[in-house]
C-alpha cells in the first residue's frame, strides 16, 4: 500500500515537471512534437530507473559509509554520465532495435536535472532501496505523463491564432503554468 | 581532504574502467567514414534532413542512402567535404528551390465568415478553403509557419513570397500547404513539367504549343522585371526573338480578354523582352544542371533540334547538333526571309543557344557524311531527329521542268543563302500559305514588276496569317483566285513565258467543311509571267532511312513524317525520337520548339532508365474544362498595341525588317491589359 501512495505523490503531487520545476529543457524542447516527446518520455524512464538504483548503491555503501555526504552532487553526476554511457554502448551491441527506439535521446538526458533531482530526492527522503527504485520509476512516469500532455496541448496551440510576441516558447510557458496550477489540485490528496 | 581526493579519482578510475572496458566488450564494427562523414555536418541535430539528428544522417550518407549534399544547414562546402569522403562528387546535386506559383490578387468574397482554427488546412478541408479559384491561396500562413529557415514570409498582397537565397529546398512549405502552391522543384524538374489537367493554366498558356507561362511574364514586364521575364521565356522557349517576330500567337486566339475586347499583344510582349535582352548589350545567365556524362545527337539545326538541344544541355546532357546546311536555324533561316526576322538577330539567338556548351557540326548530312553507324561508334547515348519538311510536292503539270520554274523551299533557301538570281519581270506564285506569300513579298522586294499568287479557292480559304495577306496586299501583290494551274508554257529556248490556268468555281463543301473549287470546262487562261514558283506544301526527306540497317526499323508514316508516339516523340526505335515538322509535318515555330522540349523530356527518362511516359494528368493539345469562358464580365475596353511598321515605300526596296518593336510605355500599358487568369482568383458570378 505504501508504494502504491509514494508512486501516485511522485507521479502526480509531486511530479517532478510541473510541482518540482525541474528538466525544464527537455520540457520545452522536446515537447513540440508528440512523436518527441514520446521518444523522450521512455528515454526518461529507462534512465531514470537506473541512475535512481546506482546512485542509491554508491551514497548508500559508498558516501554515507565513509562519510563523504558533501561530494554526493559531484559523484552523482560522474556517476550518471558513465552510466548513459555505458547504457548506450550496452543497447548498441545487445539491444539493437532498443537503440534505434531511443537513438538520439540517451545522450540527451545525460545531464538532465530531472534525473539528478529525483536521484539527490531519493537520498534527502532515506529512501530504502524498494522505495528508491519506486519513486524513481514514478517520478519518470510523471515526467513522461506531463511531457505528453504539454506536447498535445503544443499541437494544438500552434494551430491557433496567437499574439506575434507570445507565439511558441513564450505560450508555452504561460501554459506550463496554468498545466502546473491543475496539477495544484492533486495537492492534500495523500 | 585526502579522503576525498582519494575517493574522486578512485570513482572516477572506476567510472574510466568500466566504461573502456564496455567499450571493448560491446564494440560494434562502425564504418569510420560515419565518424568523419558527421564531422562535416552541421551538428545541429535538427532533423532538417529528415533523419533522426546527425548521426542517422550521417549513416545514411555511409550506406548511400542519402546524397552528400543532405545537411541542409551545412551549406556548398561540407557537402563537397562530406563527397570528398565518400569519393563521389557533389555536383551530382542540384539545388532544390521551393517557387511561389500562385501570384494572388483580388480575393472572391468569403463563403460565409469564419472563425475556425486559423490554418489553411483546416480552411480547406471547409469548402475546398474560401477562395474561389483552384489554386488560390488562403493566406493562413501554413508554410510560413513549417519553414525552419525562415525563408518564407506573408507578402503585401496577402499570400507568402518566398526568399530564396535562404530556401534550402527541405519541402516542409509543399507539405505543409494544402493546396499545392508551393513546390519545392529543382530547375531541371520545372524545365520537365509539361502542363497537367490539375495545373492552374490560363487559357493562353493552355492554348501556347511551348506552354509558356504567359501571364508569369507579363506580370513580370508589368512590374518592370524584364529579366524575369525573359528567364520564364526561356523555361519554355530558347528562341524568343526568332518566336517573337514570327510566331503567329496561337494563344492570342485563345485569350480571355479577347472574348470582351481585342486579345492582350501577348507576341508583342515576348518580342519586347526578347529586344530588351538584346539591346541591353549582355545576356542573361542561363543556368545548367551539373553533367551527367551522357551524350545525345542531335539531327537538323532547326527550332526543334535547337530547343531540344537547348533543354537536354540544360538537364545537364552533352549535345552535338548536325546540320547539312552550313548554318543552323532551319526553316527560320533558309525559309522565313530576312524583312521579316533579320539574320543577324538569329544568329545572336543562336550564339546564345550554342554558348552553354551545345556543339554544332554543320554541312553534315545524315545518310551522306555520317550515319547510325558512325553515331553509335561516336558513343552517342541517344538520337534526336528534327530535320523538318524540306522537299517541296509539285503540281504534277506539264512544263515544270522550264528555266525560270522553282519549288517554294528551293527557291527561299537559295535566296537566304545569298544566290543571285536573275529578277523577273513578271512572276506567278502558285499556293495560298505562308510560304506562297513569303515568296511574293521575297519578289517584291528583288524588283518583280508584276507578282501574282494563284491560288485555288478564295481568300477566305487561304491558310496563310491574315497579317501576312494584308501585308503582301499592301505591298502590291496581285490576286487570282480560283485558278488551279494546268499547265507552264515555253519558248524555244525553254524559259518560261506563260502560266495556264482553269478557272474554279466552288461547289459542295467537302469533309473539311470548305467547298470545294470545281473547274469550269473551257476557261483556260493564260498569265504571262517568266518565273513560276510552286509553293503548294511540303513534307520530310527520309532518304537517310536507305543509309543505313539500323534504320530498317523505323516507321514511316504515309505522309513522310517519322512515325512516332504524339506525346512522347519515342520512334519505333527506342534510342530515336522525333520532334518538330519532321514528326508532325508542316508546322510552326512555337509547335516544334514545344516539340523538341517533349523529345528533350522523354530523351532524358531514357538516358536516366526511367520509364518514358507523359505527365500524370497530361493536358496534351486539350483545354481543362470550365476554363474556357464565353463571356468576361467588367472588362473595359481598351485598345490593344498597334504594330508599327515600316512605311510600304521604303520596306518594298529593301530587305530591312518591317515590324518594330513596342516602346517601353507601350509594352507597360499592353501588360496592364492582361488579365492575369488563374492568377486572380476570378469569381464569375459575384462580379
Ligand atoms: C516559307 C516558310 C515560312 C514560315 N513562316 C512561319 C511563320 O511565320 N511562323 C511560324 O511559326 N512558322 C513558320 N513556318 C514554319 C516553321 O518554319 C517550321 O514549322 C519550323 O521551322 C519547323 O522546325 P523544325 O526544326 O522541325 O524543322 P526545320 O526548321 O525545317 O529544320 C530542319 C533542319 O534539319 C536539317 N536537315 C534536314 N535533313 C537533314 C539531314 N539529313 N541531315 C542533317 N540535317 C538535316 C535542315 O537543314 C534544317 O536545318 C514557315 C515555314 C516556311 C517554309
Ligand atoms: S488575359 Fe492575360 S492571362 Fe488571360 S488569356 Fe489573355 S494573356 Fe492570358
Amino acid at each position: 500500500m505504501d508504494y502504491i501512495i509514494l508512486a501516485i505523490s511522485c507521479i502526480l503531487i509531486n511530479n517532478i515537471l510541473l510541482a518540482q520545476y525541474l528538466g525544464n529543457c527537455p520540457f520545452m524542447g522536446t515537447s513540440k512534437k508528440m512523436e518527441t516527446a514520446v521518444g523522450m518520455a521512455f528515454a526518461v524512464v529507462f534512465v531514470l530507473v537506473m541512475a535512481g538504483v546506482i546512485t542509491w548503491i554508491v551514497n548508500t555503501y559508498v558516501l554515507a559509509k565513509f562519510g563523504l555526504d558533501y561530494l554526493r552532487t559531484i559523484a552523482f553526476i560522474l556517476v550518471i554520465a558513465s552510466l548513459v554511457q555505458f547504457v548506450e554502448m550496452f543497447l548498441k551491441k545487445s539491444i539493437p532495435a532498443l537503440y534505434a527506439g531511443l537513438g538520439i535521446f540517451l545522450p540527451l538526458i545525460t545531464t538532465n536535472c530531472a534525473v539528478m533531482g529525483v536521484c539527490l530526492i531519493n537520498v534527502n527522503e532515506e529512501y530504502t532501496f524498494v522505495q528508491a527504485l519506486v519513486s524513481s520509476f514514478s517520478y519518470a512516469v510523471g515526467f513522461g505523463l506531463a511531457l505528453i500532455l504539454f506536447a498535445g496541448v503544443r499541437e494544438r496551440v500552434l494551430l491557433a491564432r496567437v499574439p506575434k510576441p507570445l507565439q511558441d516558447t513564450s505560450i508555452a510557458l504561460v501554459i506550463a503554468g496554468i498545466l502546473s496550477l491543475t496539477f495544484f489540485a492533486f495537492k492534500g490528496m495523500v | 581532504m585526502i579522503e576525498a581526493i582519494l575517493f574522486m579519482l578512485g570513482i572516477g578510475a572506476a567510472c574510466g574502467s568500466v566504461l573502456s572496458v564496455a567499450s571493448k566488450v560491446f564494440y560494434v564494427y562502425e564504418d569510420p567514414r560515419i565518424a568523419e562523414v558527421e564531422g562535416f555536418l552541421a551538428g545541429a541535430n535538427c532533423g532538417g534532413c529528415g533523419y533522426a539528428g546527425c548521426s542517422a544522417a550521417a549513416v545514411a550518407v555511409v550506406e548511400g542512402n542519402a546524397p552528400p549534399s543532405v545537411c541542409i544547414v551545412a551549406g556548398a562546402e561540407a557537402a563537397a567535404n562530406v563527397a570528398a569522403v565518400m569519393g563521389l562528387d557533389a555536383g551530382t546535386a542540384e539545388p532544390l528551390k521551393s517557387y511561389n506559383e500562385c501570384n494572388g490578387g483580388n480575393r472572391a468574397a468569403n463563403k460565409y465568415y469564419y472563425t475556425g482554427l486559423n490554418t489553411c488546412k483546416a480552411v480547406s478541408a471547409l469548402y475546398g478553403g474560401r477562395r474561389e479559384c483552384e489554386i488560390g491561396c488562403l493566406g493562413f500562413g501554413d508554410c510560413i509557419r513549417s519553414c525552419a529557415f525562415d525563408a518564407i514570409h506573408m507578402g503585401p498582397e496577402g499570400y507568402p513570397v518566398v526568399d530564396e537565397t535562404k530556401c534550402v529546398g527541405c519541402g516542409a512549405c509543399q507539405r505543409a500547404c494544402p493546396k499545392n502552391i508551393l513546390t519545392v522543384k529543382t530547375m531541371s524538374q520545372r524545365l520537365l513539367h509539361m502542363n497537367a489537367e490539375d495545373d492552374a493554366l490560363a487559357p493562353c498558356r493552355q492554348t501556347c504549343p511551348a506552354e509558356i507561362d504567359i501571364p508569369k511574364y507579363i506580370a513580370q514586364i508589368r512590374n518592370g522585371d524584364y529579366e524575369g521575364a525573359v528567364n520564364t521565356i526561356r523555361e519554355r522557349n530558347p528562341l524568343l526573338l526568332s518566336c517573337g517576330r514570327v510566331c503567329p500567337h496561337p494563344c492570342e486566339d485563345r485569350c480571355r480578354r479577347g472574348i470582351e475586347d481585342e486579345p492582350v499583344s501577348i507576341n508583342q510582349l515576348k518580342r519586347f523582352v526578347a529586344d530588351f535582352e538584346m539591346n541591353s548589350g549582355k545576356r542573361i545567365p542561363i543556368p545548367c544542371a551539373p553533367d551527367t556524362g551522357k551524350r545525345v545527337a542531335v539531327i537538323g539545326g532547326g527550332p526543334a533540334g535547337l530547343s531540344c538541344a537547348f533543354f537536354l544541355r540544360r538537364l545537364g546532357h552533352g549535345v552535338t547538333i548536325f546540320e547539312s546546311m552550313p548554318h543552323l536555324g532551319g526553316m527560320i533561316r533558309y525559309g522565313i526571309p530576312e524583312y521579316r526576322l533579320p539574320k543577324k538577330i538569329l544568329d545572336w539567338e543562336i550564339e546564345g543557344i550554342l554558348n552553354l556548351g551545345i556543339e554544332a557540326r554543320v554541312n553534315a548530312k545524315f545518310g551522306e557524311d555520317f550515319d547510325m553507324g558512325s553515331l553509335a561508334f561516336e558513343g552517342y547515348d541517344a538520337v534526336f531527329m528534327g530535320v523538318g519538311a524540306w522537299v517541296d510536292y509539285n503540281l504534277g503539270v506539264d512544263g515544270e521542268k522550264l528555266n525560270g520554274c522553282y519549288t517554294g523551299i528551293d527557291f527561299l533557301s537559295r535566296l537566304a543563302s545569298g544566290e543571285k538570281f536573275s529578277v523577273p519581270r513578271k512572276a506567278a506564285v502558285i499556293g495560298g500559305g505562308n510560304s506562297a506569300i513569303d515568296c511574293v513579298r521575297n519578289l517584291i522586294r528583288l524588283g518583280t514588276e508584276e507578282v501574282w499568287i494563284v491560288y485555288r479557292r478564295t481568300r477566305a480559304e487561304m491558310p496563310a496569317n491574315e497579317v501576312e495577306i494584308e501585308a503582301a496586299e499592301h505591298e502590291g501583290v496581285k490576286f487570282q483566285f480560283l485558278a488551279a494551274p494546268v499547265r507552264v508554257v515555253g519558248d524555244e529556248d525553254e524559259n518560261a513565258t506563260h502560266l495556264e490556268y482553269l478557272k474554279m468555281e466552288l461547289g459542295e463543301p467537302d469533309a473539311s467543311g470548305r467547298r470545294r473549287p470545281v473547274p469550269v470546262e473551257g476557261s483556260e487562261t493564260l498569265l504571262e509571267v517568266d518565273m513560276v514558283i510552286t509553293a503548294i506544301g511540303q513534307r520530310p526527306d527520309v532518304s537517310f532511312k536507305e543509309s543505313s540497317k539500323r534504320l530498317d526499323d523505323l516507321n514511316i508514316t504515309r505522309w513522310n513524317t517519322i512515325d512516332s508516339d504524339p506525346e512522347t516523340l519515342q520512334s519505333s526505335i527506342p534510342y530515336i525520337f522525333t520532334g518538330g515538322d519532321s514528326a508532325t509535318g508542316p508546322s510552326l515555330v512555337v509547335e516544334a520548339i514545344g516539340g523538341g522540349r517533349r523529345a528533350a523530356r522523354s530523351i532524358h527518362q531514357y538516358l536516366t532508365g526511367e520509364e518514358i511516359k507523359p505527365v500524370p494528368k497530361s493536358l496534351f493539345k486539350k483545354n481543362i474544362p470550365g476554363t474556357i469562358f464565353d463571356s468576361v464580365p467588367g472588362v473595359v475596353k481598351t485598345p490593344r498595341a498597334k504594330m508599327t511598321e515600316l512605311p510600304v515605300k521604303e520596306r518594298i526596296t529593301s530587305f530591312i525588317e518591317v515590324d518594330q518593336v513596342l516602346t517601353e510605355e507601350e509594352a507597360i500599358a499592353e501588360s496592364n491589359r492582361c488579365l492575369s487568369c488563374c492568377r486572380i482568383c476570378y469569381n464569375k458570378d459575384a462580379a
